[in-house]
């Protein structure tokens, strides 16, 4: 935090000052403390073990809860002194400023948001009294719209200032941000409902069963994890056989990928076209190596068995039952848009979208890498060939789209191949991806 | 575990008819006794008896094909612990300020069995068929709850010692959850009480923590604060249920993949069709009989599934795929190789242990060392195979020499021959368990 600009720096200080303020002008007469202890423990604990989200740089964890139940029990100067409690909280290597800012700012939004609660009325029900879930819930959803609000918005504000992040980025990731801090701010709700029964039990109650949750969304998302690596672990394996085709797979998925994203599918698709692109060519392992280090013009037959490649791939990958739609992409991957693809030689809109958008980053990865009849070509070289494919060999949609990802991300060609110096090394005469080069079959120029 | 072809009635064995049998005893005389004395505060029972439909509605498969519906059995449960139903009707100096709930045990089983009918209802509508001895056992665990709480209720005890004794109560109803279903495990798959019962704790005690603390807060809540409270406390179990269905969808979705990859030596023409899934199957019936626990037991149908994946390597494909008849020097480099595809995952390095090891022999003394030159020659003593290895090394041998061919000569031959050499090649304990796995199976 080092190279803090002025403006972040008075910033925090402003925000530190505020809530210092308020906190030294309030009134403590009728403070609860053995009750904010207990809640400054469970504060403590729930921040330690904070929540994987999908954003990066932020955390959210149950904490909120320990907060919000405070707004309820405490009353906003209560809340204050909890928010405190991130001055101390477990991570390590948060530098001071960070804590001290993280300090004042839940300080303020507890304070704030105890506020709201009060001039809402909620505090004007006795808990325990009859009826009070239903009299109390609509000042808390008030109180805790405000204290994420508040929390997310002066978080905003520092990053905006030290230029850590942009504008766009924030407001994209703070929507997610704060469906995850209203849930877990709802629990609150339930501690706080419980308390005057079972006094701080009721933390364990119902946090309990959301630890576990959590313990098991970790669980799932290591799976996950290792579902990812072993299934490109085993493309890679069934690559291993041709020294100039290694990476094709995680190459075709990536540029894939970015197709998918620029024409704005769904996040769920966008997974199924990522592995549909890594699996798009295990049925290569079908066709004979013979066939695929063929020199010369193929048979009819060789041809053949090269064309029914993405008819194996699909028997393998059948029953893997998350690839729905992606098993389409994968059995067209080498249909052309004029209909003279294969196998089926199904033509324009009648191909899947997966096998449009698979289609195109094949070819390129394809072009773009060395061969062993032809050089690598450039990255230009192969979008003027994609160009002059649109329409007749590639959906124009997705050839647009993948040019404008290019532009906005690049693409990183693979390494030159270096041929190690034994005479194991199996290699391929004929690449049937590269659109450049159609694979030559004997007796078929006249057709062709 | 594969998926049942057959019907789930079809495969029920005679401990399991047992238990349905007797929990439709006593569902029936819980229904006649309620349907005597009239429902007690019919709206309560109403209410818990939707969230246990609900519940079911939303019931899900967990790691080892275990139908579980925590929602249902939170709520259930949650019902059994129920001291009142919140302030509101209370009579002034009641105990705990509350109206007291009034429901006999008899009355929870019933709108438990009503609302778990209810719930199976849409299932059994779109053919999914349900688990009667699933459900059984939830009941049970339900009718344990309300028998040992129910009494305690009208002895107006305080708030802590009701916590205290709804703390033993649920422990109480856990291990009956457990002890059940690792009674019907170990029928249905021929494992060990022992085994199956580590297995079920393993694989449930996080879930049954949850519910059960969601039960307390159910009653808890419901108590204090009124049937409204229950709506909104509900809502943790919500989550946890969310999250394991997450996990349980993911780790199916692994093994699928696995299985599914697993056939590209088939593919590629390096095994015989259906190889790996034989030798996988063969593997587990063999670890289970040798006492594995589930955990090791998917460790060895990964390693199984993907024992000849290093074949992938090679340039040409062994003639007929079948390893066993392989030099002992080509077998080592495909195992070798098989486990360095396996260590790139970064995840499944055990896995890769049990395959690098499966092509061992049994003793790996002297005169078992790969003749001329191997690396490892060097190595005075090379680690005895782990069982894992052990065991696909003779589902391996077994399947290349019999094949997918169902004579029953042959299968005898095979085995003959298998026992021949073991001591030297193979563990006379692992082969002992295949007879045994082969035998089951051509009786049946």
């Amino acid at each position: 935090m080092r190279g803090l600009p002025p403006a972040a720096w008075a910033y925090v200080c402003g925000v530190a000052a505020l809530a210092a303020g308020l906190i030294g002008t309030s009134s403590f007469a009728r403070l609860d403390w053995t009750k904010l202890a207990v809640l400054a423990l469970l504060f403590l604990i729930c921040d330690s073990a904070p929540a994987r989200l999908n954003v990066e740089r932020a955390r959210v964890s149950l904490s909120f809860a320990a907060s919000l139940a405070s707004v309820v029990l405490l009353g906003p100067a209560g809340a204050a002194l909890l928010g405190l409690c991130a001055l101390v909280t477990g991570q390590r290597f948060f530098a001071p400023v960070k804590r001290i800012f993280n300090g004042a700012q839940f300080a303020l939004s507890g304070y704030i948001a105890g506020t709201v609660f009060e001039l809402l009325g909620g505090h004007e029900f006795r808990r325990g009294e009859a009826r009070w879930v239903e009299h109390v819930t609509g000042p808390f959803l008030g109180a805790l719209v405000t204290f994420v609000l508040v929390n997310l918005s002066l978080m905003a504000g520092v990053l905006l200032l030290s230029r850590q992040a942009a504008p766009r980025e924030l407001l994209h990731e703070s929507g997610q941000l704060a469906i995850g801090c209203l849930g877990y701010g709802m629990v609150g709700l339930l501690i706080a409902g419980l308390w005057p029964r079972v006094g701080p039990l009721a933390a364990v109650l119902v946090l309990l069963p959301l630890f576990i949750a959590r313990w098991a969304l970790e669980q799932a998302h290591a799976q996950q994890q290792a579902h990812a690596a072993t299934l490109a672990a085993l493309c890679q394996a069934v690559e291993t056989k041709d020294f100039y085709t290694r990476g094709h797979s995680e190459r075709v998925s990536r540029g894939s990928v970015m197709i998918a994203q620029e024409i704005g599918m769904r996040a769920d698709r966008v997974e199924a076209i990522r592995y549909a692109g890594m699996l798009h060519d295990v049925g290569k392992l079908g066709v004979p190596t013979k066939v695929l280090q063929k020199n010369g013009p193929m048979t009819e037959e060789e041809f053949a068995a090269i064309q029914l490649h993405p008819m194996r791939g699909l028997e393998i990958v059948r029953e893997i039952g998350f690839l729905d739609e992606a098993l389409a992409g994968i059995m067209h991957h080498h249909e052309k848009m004029n209909g003279r693809g294969y196998p089926m030689g199904l033509a324009g809109d009648e191909i899947p979208e997966f096998a449009r958008v698979i289609s195109v980053a094949d070819a390129f990865d394809s072009m773009t890498s060395t061969r062993s009849y032809r050089p690598a070509r450039s990255v230009e070289a192969a979008v003027q060939e994609l160009r002059r494919g649109m329409g007749d060999h590639f959906d124009p949609a997705m050839v647009e789209a993948f040019l404008r990802a290019l532009d906005r991300d690049g693409w990183e060609p693979p390494d030159p191949v270096v041929l190690p110096d034994d005479d194991v090394v199996e290699t391929t005469q004929q690449d049937h991806d590269d659109p450049s080069a159609p694979l030559k079959v004997a007796g078929d120029e006249a057709r062709r | 575990m594969r998926p049942r072809e057959r019907a789930a009635w079809q495969t029920i064995d005679s401990g399991q008819l047992l238990l349905i049998a007797t929990a439709g005893l006593f569902v029936i005389v819980a229904i006649t006794q309620v349907a005597a004395v009239r429902l007690v505060q019919p709206d309560i029972a109403i209410i818990f008896g939707v969230l246990i439909a609900l519940g079911e509605l939303f019931r899900m498969v967990m790691p080892g094909n275990r139908e579980v519906a925590p929602i249902a059995s939170a709520g259930a449960i949650g019902y059994a612990m129920l001291v009142g139903v919140g302030p509101e009707n209370a009579p002034p100096h009641a105990p705990l300020g509350v109206e007291a709930a009034t429901h006999s045990p008899l009355q929870v089983v019933a709108v438990t069995a009503a609302g778990m009918v209810v719930g199976s209802l849409p299932h059994i509508a779109v053919g999914r068929s349900p688990r009667p001895d699933a459900m059984a056992r939830r009941l049970f665990t339900v009718a344990v709850v309300a028998l040992c709480f129910r009494p305690l209720v009208s002895l107006h005890l305080p708030w802590q010692l009701l916590l205290l004794l709804m703390g033993v109560v649920v422990v109480l109803s856990c291990c009956t959850d457990v002890v059940i279903a690792a009674m019907i495990r170990a029928e249905a798959v021929r494992v060990r009480f022992g085994i199956a019962l580590r297995d079920e704790v393993d694989a449930k005690m996080a879930l049954c923590a949850a519910t059960s603390a969601t039960a307390m807060l159910i009653a808890v809540a419901t108590t204090a604060m009124g049937e409204a409270a229950l709506l909104i406390f509900t809502v943790p179990i919500l989550v946890t249920q969310f999250a394991f269905r997450r996990y349980a969808g993911i780790r199916a979705t692994y093994l699928q993949t696995v299985r599914a990859l697993s056939r590209v030596t088939e593919v590629g023409g390096y095994v015989e069709a259906g190889h790996s899934h034989r030798v996988s199957k063969l593997a587990v019936s063999m670890g289970r009989e040798l006492g594995m626990s589930e955990e090791e037991l998917l460790e060895l149908e990964y390693a199984a599934l993907m024992h000849d994946i290093g074949q992938l390597s090679l340039g040409d494909p062994i003639p007929g795929g079948a390893t066993v008849l392989a030099s002992p020097a080509e077998q080592r480099r495909i195992a070798e190789l098989g486990a360095e595809v396996i260590k790139q995952t970064g995840v499944l390095d055990r896995v890769a242990h049990i395959v690098q090891l499966s092509s061992h022999p049994y003793r790996t003394g002297h005169e078992a060392a790969a003749p001329g030159g191997e690396a490892d020659a060097l190595v005075p003593r090379p680690v005895p195979p782990p069982l894992a290895g052990r065991i696909i090394k003779v589902a391996n041998a077994y399947d290349d020499l019999v094949g997918d061919s169902a004579d029953r000569d042959r299968g005898v031959a095979v085995l003959e021959r298998l026992r021949l050499d073991s001591a030297a090649e193979y563990d006379p304990t692992v082969v002992e368990a295949l007879s045994r796995v082969v035998d089951r199976r051509t009786r049946l």
